[in-house]
């Protein structure tokens, strides 16, 4: 492998890995509240249709991203009326919530657009644009660390920098100040929390709503962000999943989620090119085996073979208040 | 469990679910401009008006009630195996083996062959992740969701490679030998000239589908282990007391509910597509999952669910060919149906609860059993995984 195609793979790496990221995030924010979410996969793809579809029809990125919250937020609020204020099983809600999208994107979607599932191909202006960082044209051709300026931290969309950005503000958010204390502490033991006389309910919902905003960032990078152009059906294709595999690998921490987000993005991109991997590790790999990868992982580090990932302790229970 | 009456628990709450989710359902076709009446006239008669409707309903049902009695069976041990559909599919991966590499001299054989097999390669799916949870701890939930997408890989990967036969472009085995071929409803019920089911899939295995509804009631309800397993999943805690492993208990109960849900892929590889192919399963697997909250994870509720949900499919089916209503129609109507059924439960319940608890204290007549509660107690919830089980 030459140095411009491992450029190129790095390149894709943090392109592929930006939804995967801003969906694990989202995961974070959720399960260290105590609330499970398998809807990850479903949020972004209302996302993805919502903000491609409202990109197309007015002309306006963000306006389409503003909308795309805005869905991923309503079934968001679903999530939480279903396991938080009904303490209902909160793995059939996000179940349901994956098939909600799956079926509705497609339905509206033909009843909107009529090419069967699809939105309108996006022109220019009417998508997230790759931004050139300053000066990345100039020093491309110093070694090494000019050309990964360039090639690879330069040049992707605002969405892929936001996914970055929100790394270090998750952690600061979860470690650093009094909500997250108490965000993290709603998931490990709620009755301790409501002792102190702060209300369980609204922590959650805080935190399930900021998992639909980061859900909408990642699903609108999918659909709105060069050089994707528009929304396709189930075009989530189990991102979903695979963030909330990340999650696990990550052991519900920020800094790891980016580590686990970029290797599960890396396999994808080799997935992409398996000439490319042949000639450079001189053996042929299934790309199959390649698209398994991140659940054969989880599994593993779910085995505990490889560290042992502990959930937080009150996730996926309901609270009720004594009485 | 006596804040109401069991009718009104079996019933009631069931049906008012179904009836919100038919309600929003209803408004969505409202709102893509399409008459919901019209739709609910077209599905019925596509569904259940004709031997032909009939014949791919009662398909679709069979699938439905294998992974359905799967998930149901896990249920009663407050198991949540969401990983039917990798088990169906790689139940078909069985069925497929024995059908291509053994010369069988006659389609029972065949069959009886093909439940083995696809029982025993779906519970060898749902054996990795049962001793996880079993030995490590680990959630039966996501393990299973992951075997899901291994499932898929593997199964592509197959498709394309070693299963494929050469000089084909599809990613599908080559066909079963004809001695393979079991008897399809048309073969069984058309008589003389009148020929029924004409060209349906709905083959014999529905019978082995009512079976197995039958013989996953006699375990839950008149066996040992399905007591034992009943135990574990009202009260983990309670039950190891009582000397029931929790080890055993979890790998019999996810062996028997992948070996249901593998079974699945006698009707539709064995059955109906006559080869194995890459997308057999279609989602049955997580169709099951609202089969078995609806069916309230008993038998002949899920049974009837399934039906139900034939019923939904084949019907959904149709509307793409008379309205402009797309067949993802059906997933949305699914979802409402789990939602309902499943994670909104309480909402549901708790109205009817008070309403009943409220008939109850205006009625003297009743002994003074009732007042045992204090009024505005909070009823144990009866949600699947809600129970403390430390």
């Amino acid at each position: 492998m030459d140095w411009a195609t491992l450029l190129q793979i790095l390149d894709a790496t943090l392109r592929l890995a930006s939804p995967l990221l801003l969906a694990c995030l989202a995961g974070l924010f959720s399960e260290r509240a105590g609330i499970f979410d398998i809807g990850l996969e479903g949020k972004m793809l209302v996302a993805a249709f919502l903000a491609a579809g409202f990109a197309a029809t007015t002309g306006s990125v963000w306006l389409g991203l503003l909308v795309g919250i805005a869905g991923s937020l309503a079934l968001s609020a679903v999530h939480g009326l279903a396991s938080i204020t009904f303490r209902g099983n909160q793995l059939i809600s996000g179940v349901a919530i994956n098939f909600l999208a799956s079926g509705l994107t497609v339905v509206v979607g033909q009843s909107w657009f009529a090419e069967g599932g699809r939105t309108p191909q996006l022109g220019d202006g009417q998508r997230f644009e790759e931004l050139t960082f300053p000066g990345a044209t100039e020093i491309r051709d110093l070694p090494i660390l000019g050309s990964l300026y360039s090639e690879v931290l330069s040049g992707h969309t605002i969405l892929v920098y936001a996914g970055l950005l929100a790394v270090p503000l998750s952690w600061w958010v979860l470690y650093r100040t009094r909500f997250g204390l108490r965000l993290r502490a709603v998931g490990e033991n709620p009755a301790a929390v409501d002792t102190a006389g702060i209300s369980v309910t609204r922590l959650r919902f805080a935190a399930v709503a900021i998992a639909g905003v980061l859900c909408a960032l990642a699903g609108a990078q999918l659909s709105t962000a060069e050089p994707a152009a528009g929304f396709v059906r189930d075009m989530t294709a189990g991102r979903g999943y695979i963030a909330l595999a990340a999650l696990i690998f990550a052991k519900w921490r920020p800094f790891p989620a980016l580590g686990a987000c970029l290797l599960f993005g890396f396999l994808q991109a080799l997935a992409l090119r398996p000439a490319l991997f042949q000639q450079s590790f001189g053996f042929s790999i299934q790309g199959q085996l390649l698209d398994a990868m991140p659940y054969i992982l989880t599994v593993i580090i779910l085995a505990g073979f490889v560290g042992r990932a502990i959930p937080p302790r009150a996730g996926g229970e309901p609270y009720v208040k004594e009485r | 469990m006596d804040r109401m009456p069991r009718w009104a628990d079996v019933l009631l709450v069931p049906l008012i679910s179904l009836l919100l989710a038919a309600v929003i359902s209803a408004l969505v076709i409202l709102a893509i401009g399409q008459n919901p009446w019209e739709a609910l006239k077209i599905m019925v008669s596509g569904s259940v008006g004709s031997t032909y409707g009939w014949g791919y309903t009662l398909y679709y049902a069979t699938n439905f009630m294998f992974t359905g009695l799967a998930v149901a069976v896990a249920n009663h041990a407050r198991l949540f195996n969401i990983g039917g559909e990798g088990q169906a599919v790689i139940g078909g991966l069985g069925v497929a083996l024995i059908a291509l590499y053994i010369p069988w001299p006659h389609w029972s054989l065949a069959l009886l062959a093909a439940m083995v097999a696809s029982a025993a390669f779906g519970a060898a799916w749902a054996a990795i992740p049962a001793v996880l949870q079993a030995r490590r701890g680990s959630h039966i939930v996501i393990t299973t969701i992951m075997f899901n997408f291994i499932a898929a890989a593997l199964l592509n990967y197959l498709l394309v490679g070693p299963l494929k036969p050469a000089g084909t472009m599809e990613t599908a085995t080559a066909s079963f030998p004809e001695a393979t071929h079991i008897p399809s409803f048309r073969d069984m019920f058309s008589f003389g000239e009148t020929i029924l089911f004409r060209g349906t899939p709905a083959n014999i295995t529905f019978f082995i589908a009512i079976l197995a509804c039958l013989a996953v009631w006699l375990l839950i309800w008149k066996t040992r282990l399905g007591y034992e397993i009943r135990a574990f999943g009202f009260s983990e805690g309670a039950a190891r007391y009582a000397g029931i492993g929790s080890t055993k208990i979890i790998m019999v109960t996810m062996l028997i509910s992948g070996a249901l849900a593998g079974m699945m892929a006698i009707n539709n590889t064995l059955g109906e597509a006559e080869r194995l192919i890459l997308n057999a399963v279609e989602g049955a697997g997580f169709i099951g999952i609202a089969v078995a909250l609806m069916g309230r994870s008993h038998p002949l509720g899920v049974f009837l669910a399934a039906i139900l949900f034939g019923i939904l499919y084949q019907g959904g089916s149709e509307l793409g060919l008379t309205l402009a209503i797309p067949r993802e129609m059906i997933v949305v109507i699914q979802a409402l149906v789990i939602m309902f059924t499943g994670a909104l439960d309480n909402m549901v319940r708790m109205p009817i609860e008070r309403i009943f608890a409220r008939r109850r204290a205006r009625t003297p007549l009743s002994p003074p059993g009732p007042t045992l509660h204090p009024p505005g107690r909070v009823a144990p919830s009866s949600t699947p995984g809600t129970a403390a089980t430390e």
